[in-house]
């Protein structure tokens, strides 16, 4: 059984912290998800290498620099915190030939965050593919109680997914967001180029039951009840 | 010269026509490279334009396509089809003519491709895109005219600048092109001239009927100190709308149409039949206001600039024009939309709102007398639109740099395009033209033995299904619930501000808000008296730089017998306690009221400037410490308020601050975002409709804002920020104006500390529209709103 939020109380801090099926979780401002006693870091929906996809399918020539802006907030999330464990929660890429093409210089930059460390790369339906990068590639993955995927499954229990890019807006502009009940959470896309689909409506509000929690991201994380 | 063929004089006759002096100087001037016919509206013009082309192709000689007729509006185009079919049947001509419009069906626009009509009516847009295809120079084979309808108002926006490359294009593939445009009367035909053809082209006036009867309307009740609704005037505007035929009501906004129809019905004890028309309302509640007014069944609508244009009512007798015009020449259009029984002069009323628009109404209407029209120099050709057009080109195969930048350069509005900026545009548009040179391999273009094309030839597809320069604002469409059609539109942010019970104004109707369901606005019949909520957006006009030079020279007479007492008074008392604004000096008046401390900057930039002008004051006063609290700006002024009085103004005040206090506030402001996404759209950065958009869902979606700070912040100096600053300068920014602001007064400031609230900042106070100054409360704000829902959930 889930706690809920005393963490409501923490609206004015930085990071929400709050307990799914027993497991300690905090939801960080910046979209990322940190579970201390696991010493595990979560981010999902990367979509490294996105503007380079849209060039070479003839869809936009985009600003090329949504894979150097990501891995620089990714820099800086590591760097703060040092998890053992990192799991990149599926689409991390944009297509697994935007690996292929990925400039040496980045190539390397992952490779300086992966050391001394275990990076774990979860599969997602934009990566559906072995990474030729540093790391482990697999379908799933759990820490404490829970199984961290990459599409949420209708009937799953304990479960964290990515995949839906959640968003929510209070009286601003719509944001990034997570969204939670006492069974799953959903993570925001921590990529640069990510749209989103409101948490509000189907599908991500029919995953969830009637009491259920959304985290903003931005400056400062706020959690507030999912209408 | 072209002489008139018998069969074409006996169906005038037959009609009991005469044929208008400008019609027959068309003709006899037929073989003109180019011709600018300037027309009041209802002057015959349009057929002044084709009776050459119908003369030419007569005899029925000619193969292939002959004319091209461009029209702004689809509606206009498919009605001037109508109307020019009634000569060809009634004189069994051997012409065959056909629109071509986004609503022509896929089959016929086929068949136009490979057998054209002799006269073909479409739109700039379904122009650029015939001009796309490979074929292309096939279809335009033997084409002798283009005319150009409305292009007064085509000239004003960039479908003005589209159409003139695209007629560039028409010109390379048929040098024999004759080019006639055809307009209402504007402040500057020989600009007007210069645009359709650089090189040369003669302008016919037709005659412009007797001078307008324009008054202002006087009313027992004087006009209010503040406020744009004009409803003390309501009873005055029946008895004329009963004492007329058919009257035009015009209104600047959408708003105050709907919530002056909403208070002349409460009024209108006589059931007259009257109507509403603007942009917002469906085109099923449009069409029939329209054949309604054709019908003859309305004695009077209300509407905004979405009558300016089209098609042309017979029996209007008076216009009037509600709130100060803003700007003469719109004015004079609007007036001549009275003006079609021949030889009498057309009848309008302008109709102040508050007591300042007094002063402009009288203003307006001797610059009306003057003929001293007003409208703002044209800029130079937008590099949007030119990157667009590159895209287009290459569309229609391979291309030679140098001989597509010569051919730009003989539009008008490029003639001054350098060809380091055309590279610019051409570079961004095959590569992006980033720092980075990251797509090397998938440019957009390539060169290949000296000529460019396009890297991969299916991405034709997508750039045919994006072009075009309109934007759609996002609106959401209005339902009754249960019901099915829609009863109109309302912007996106107006919905988002309706929670579930507010009322609000549209049709005429008064509505309840009970949500949003799948992109459409549910409403529920109301039997409330006063809308609670009774604004959405529209365009809000600025005053035009000359009405505003002409206020302020007003303001340095000694009396004004020209102004009703009540204003005149208002005047008399502000140059007693205060000054009066003059145009070489900026008055700034300082005064404490109700506890706060106000700061009133007469700056006459009109209100977007007035605007732009608060945003930056409150911005240098928060640095400062001047703890500003809210602004307000209307067109001549912006009242700011705060906790402690501002004691030295100047140096909030100095060119070099404002400048620097621009630069840093636009940065992140919602406007330069708005419009970097209408920039980049045009420009084809971001793909609005692409083959695949389908499939893909909303997550795979970039939105423009990350787009724009992502280039703000790795690539500061790329062609799309700095199309984005020159466009916010112009538009909603409007900073030109307050450049012009400080070169008139040149640094000369009168700073009036005073005691009490001075006459002409009086009605400021009164002003809606204030604008809280948020700054850093932002983020409290949110986060006390997360709390309060948690609480109310029980669980805070």
């Amino acid at each position: 059984m889930t706690h809920f939020p005393a963490a409501a109380k923490d609206a004015g801090m930085t990071h929400h912290d709050f307990s799914l099926c027993n497991t300690q979780l905090t939801a960080r401002a910046d979209g990322a998800l940190w579970l201390a006693d696991h010493d595990t870091l979560v981010v999902s929906d990367l979509h490294l290498c996105k503007s380079e996809r849209f060039a070479r399918k003839g869809r936009a020539l985009l600003p090329p620099f949504d894979t150097r802006d990501t891995l620089t907030r990714l820099d800086a999330v590591l760097d703060e915190v040092s998890p053992a464990r990192v799991i990149c929660l599926g689409d991390s890429f944009d297509d697994v030939e935007a690996i292929e093409h990925m400039p040496d210089a980045e190539k390397l930059w992952l490779a300086r965050m992966q050391a001394g460390r275990e990076w774990v790369w979860i599969a997602g339906n934009h990566d559906a593919g072995p990474v030729e990068l540093g790391g482990e590639y697999v379908d799933e993955v759990t820490a404490g109680s829970l199984t961290f995927r990459h599409i949420a499954e209708r009937d799953a229990q304990a479960e964290v997914s990515g995949h839906y890019h959640p968003k929510h807006s209070l009286s601003g502009p719509a944001r990034a967001c997570f969204v939670y009940d006492e069974n799953r959470l959903i993570m925001p896309a921590f990529g640069t180029y990510t749209g989103g689909i409101p948490a509000v409506k189907s599908p991500i509000r029919d995953l969830f039951a009637a009491r259920a929690f959304a985290v903003l991201t931005g400056p400062r994380a706020l959690v507030v009840p999912l209408p | 010269m072209t002489a008139l063929p018998q069969i074409f004089d006996d169906w005038f006759a037959s009609r009991g026509w005469q044929i208008h002096p400008h019609q027959r100087d068309m003709l006899e001037r037929a073989s003109e490279k180019a011709l600018l016919l300037i027309a009041p509206t209802g002057g015959g013009k349009t057929l002044a334009g084709f009776l050459p082309s119908l003369v030419e192709l007569a005899d029925g000689t000619h193969e292939g396509l002959h004319t091209l007729y461009i029209s702004p509006l689809k509606a206009l185009a498919a009605d001037i089809g109508r109307n020019l079919r009634r000569p060809v049947v009634d004189m069994a001509l051997p012409i065959r003519i056909e629109d071509r419009t986004g609503d022509t069906s896929a089959t016929l626009k086929k068949r136009q491709r490979v057998d054209p009509p002799h006269i073909l009516l479409t739109t700039p847009e379904s122009l650029a895109l015939l001009t796309s295809y490979e074929d292309a120079p096939r279809m335009f084979r033997g084409l002798k005219r283009v005319i150009v309808d409305e292009i007064h108002a085509l000239s004003e926006s960039k479908r003005g600048d589209q159409l003139m490359l695209a007629l560039s294009r028409l010109e390379a593939m048929c040098p024999d092109l004759r080019r006639v445009g055809l307009s209402a009367t504007v402040e500057d035909p020989q600009a007007l001239a210069r645009e359709l053809s650089p090189t040369g082209c003669a302008i016919l006036n037709a005659d412009p009927g007797p001078a307008p009867d324009i008054a202002m309307l006087v009313t027992d009740t004087p006009p209010p100190w503040a406020g744009g609704g004009a409803s003390y005037a309501i009873p005055a505007v029946l008895e004329e709308v009963k004492r007329h035929k058919t009257t035009l009501i015009f209104h600047n906004t959408r708003a105050q149409a709907e919530i002056f129809f909403h208070n002349l019905w409460l009024a209108n004890t006589d059931d007259l039949p009257i109507g509403i028309h603007h942009g917002s309302l469906s085109r099923d509640q449009r069409d029939a206001v329209e054949a309604a007014m054709v019908r003859g069944d309305l004695r009077a609508v209300v509407c905004t600039g979405s009558l300016d244009l089209g098609i042309d009512w017979g029996n209007v007798d008076l216009v009037i024009q509600v709130g100060a015009p803003k700007n003469v020449k719109r004015l004079i259009q609007r007036i001549g939309r009275a003006n079609h029984r021949y030889n009498a002069p057309s009848k309008a009323l302008l109709v102040p709102a508050n007591r300042f628009e007094v002063i402009e109404c009288v203003a307006a209407l001797a610059a009306a007398r003057d003929h001293d029209l007003d409208g703002d120099p044209k800029g130079e050709g937008p590099r949007d639109v030119l990157c667009q057009h590159i895209l287009i080109r290459a569309c229609a195969g391979p291309f030679d740099a140098t001989e597509l930048y010569h051919e730009v350069k003989s539009v008008g509005a490029y003639a001054g395009l350098s060809r380091a900026a055309f590279d610019d545009c051409l570079e961004f548009v095959a590569t992006g033209g980033y720092a980075l040179r990251a797509y090397d391999r998938w440019q957009r273009l390539m060169e290949r033995n000296g000529l460019w094309q396009l890297r991969d030839p299916r991405a034709a597809q997508s750039i045919r299904m994006n072009i075009g320069t309109i934007q759609d604002t996002e609106t959401l469409k209005v339902r009754m619930r249960g019901a099915g059609k829609p009863l109109g539109e309302v912007e996106e942010s107006f919905a988002a501000t309706l929670t579930a019970g507010d009322t609000f104004l549209i049709g005429g109707q008064i509505v309840r808000y009970q949500g949003i369901k799948e992109m459409v606005v549910e409403v529920t019949r109301s039997a409330a008296q006063n809308p609670r909520v009774a604004v959405f957006n529209g365009t809000k006009f600025a005053t035009s730089t000359q009405l505003s030079a002409r206020v302020l020279a007003m303001f340095q007479h000694s009396d004004w017998p020209e102004l009703p007492r009540h204003t005149a008074e208002w005047l008399n008392l502000q140059r007693e306690v205060s000054h009066l604004p003059r145009a070489d000096r900026l008055l700034v008046e300082t005064f404490p009221h109700d506890g706060r401390q106000f700061m009133c900057v007469y700056g006459f930039a009109g209100r977007n400037a007035q605007q732009t002008l608060g945003l930056i004051l409150t911005q240098r006063m928060e640095e400062a410490g001047l703890a500003p609290l809210g602004f307000v700006a209307t067109d001549y002024a912006t009242l700011v308020w705060g906790l402690d009085p501002v004691e030295d103004v100047a140096p909030l005040l100095t060119a070099d601050g404002l400048r620097e206090g621009r630069d840093r506030w636009l940065q992140s402001n919602m406007v330069m975002k708005r419009t970097f996404r209408t920039a980049a759209t045009i420009a084809m950065l971001m793909m609005r409709n692409t083959p695949q958009s389908k499939k893909t869902g909303r997550q795979a979606t970039v939105s423009s804002d990350i787009l724009y700070d992502t280039l703000v912040k790795y690539d500061p100096d790329h062609l799309m920020l700095r199309i984005t600053r020159e466009e916010a300068m112009r538009g909603l920014v409007d900073f030109g104006r307050i450049e012009e602001m400080l070169t008139r007064t040149s640094g000369r400031i009168d700073h009036l500390a005073l005691d009490r609230l001075p006459p002409l900042a009086a009605p400021l106070l009164l002003e809606v529209g204030k604008i809280p100054v948020q700054g850093v409360a932002r983020e409290r704000l949110e986060a006390e709103r997360a709390e309060a829902l948690m609480k109310e959930a029980g669980l805070g």
